[in-house]
């Protein structure tokens, strides 16, 4: 009897303790959700500003445009950029992503894929390991990006993709993450990020008399990567806030779990207490009988 | 007129100012009240903020847009940091 009494006491004592640490982690990525929110809010008047600054040069141009980040040609070689987390714990999350990423490979790349020409980068290094196992051809991995969070090394990335499409080594690049809805709510997507969608021109744009300097061509051609660097800087940052968001769920769900658990094993606990003391009391009185006997 | 410098990973600057001085990609120009709508390309230099007329601040950038729209500029670049 005692000995299950104190085996119950440990399992208690131990979940207690793995509870702390799912509080912890959820207050920890709580604290790191509003952080990564406030990143992405503090992007968008770039962002906006540099499409509408796009929009407005394009409105400006007579005639099509010729962009050679933009050119579709037919797709031999394939490119996918999956974005996914450094670390775990974090739900469904990064199987997620990599589910959304076999998925898209399947359905639209498959000859491709057998001839071996689909290539992965990997930013985050969940990813990566899963992908590497799972046989997929992995290439540059831009590993360290979450740990210190940086437009520069983000633009490293975008950029070698577009050298990669201007070279003809790639003929679509795609960018899997999971855009950021809420805490409890991640979208996960492959977004195609080169060739770039056509721009369409807007009507009732700026129609002001701009001075171009450089001339519109050269402008937009300038233009056009520094969109692309932001694009996949917004996914990351996306996929950061998806990744504490998911986390920060999952560590609720297990410190709730975890009370539920302690819950019944303090039910099972303060029965057999209450058992050993019941024997206890009978061995005491029917001795007492005994002896009165 | 009104300034605006943003980067992506904040808004470095807003305010109205006297004028800025910015490192176009043939040349240094500078943008003054009322100046006529203008897209540019920058390059990699300096942006000088004049608050007043002997009043300013430098940023340094490594390039990067302006545009100058209805009074207001506003300027895109990457990899900016105020310089004393």
């Amino acid at each position: 009897m005692a000995g299950q009494l104190k085996e119950v006491r440990n399992r208690i004592k131990s979940i207690q303790s793995t509870q702390q640490i799912t509080k912890a982690m959820k207050m920890v990525s709580a604290a790191k959700l509003r952080r990564a929110q406030d990143a992405i809010v503090q992007m968008r008047p770039y962002a906006q500003k540099l499409q509408e600054m796009l929009s407005n040069i394009v409105s400006n141009v007579e005639g099509d445009l010729n962009i050679k980040l933009a050119e579709t040609r037919p797709v031999e070689k394939v490119l996918f950029i999956v974005i996914t987390s450094d670390r775990g714990l974090a739900g469904a999350y990064n199987s997620n992503v990599i589910k959304t990423v076999k998925a898209a490979i399947a359905s639209e790349y498959n000859t491709q894929f057998a001839k071996g020409n689909v290539t992965i980068w990997n930013i985050g290094k969940k990813g990566w390991e899963s992908m590497t196992k799972s046989g997929y051809k992995t290439e540059d991995t831009y590993k360290d990006i979450f740990l210190d969070l940086k437009f520069e090394k983000v633009q490293a990335a975008a950029q070698a993709a577009m050298k990669g499409f201007e070279n003809n080594q790639f003929d679509a690049v795609y960018i899997v993450y999971s855009e950021f809805k809420n805490a409890a709510t991640q979208q996960f997507k492959a977004e195609q990020f080169l060739p770039i969608p056509k721009v369409a021109k807007v009507e009732g744009a700026k129609k002001a008399d701009f001075i171009f300097e450089p001339e519109k061509e050269t402008l937009i051609a300038e233009l056009m990567p520094k969109i692309l660097n932001t694009q996949l800087y917004k996914a990351v940052l996306d996929a950061n806030a998806s990744e504490h968001g998911a986390r920060m769920t999952a560590m609720d769900k297990a410190s709730e779990n975890a009370n539920e658990l302690l819950k019944a094993l303090k039910i099972s606990y303060n029965r057999a207490r209450q058992a050993a003391i019941t024997t206890e009391l009978t061995e005491i009185v029917s001795g007492a009988a005994a002896l009165q006997g | 007129m009104t300034l605006e410098i943003l980067t992506p990973e904040k808004k470095l600057y807003s305010g109205e100012v006297y004028g800025v001085q910015l490192p176009g990609i043939s040349g240094l120009f500078e943008v003054l009240d009322k100046h006529a709508p203008l897209v540019s390309a920058l390059g990699k230099g300096r942006v000088k903020v004049l608050k007043d007329k002997n009043n300013f601040v430098h940023y340094s950038i490594n390039g990067g847009f302006v545009e100058v729209l209805n009074n207001k500029a506003t300027v895109l670049v990457e990899g900016a940091e105020a310089i004393d």
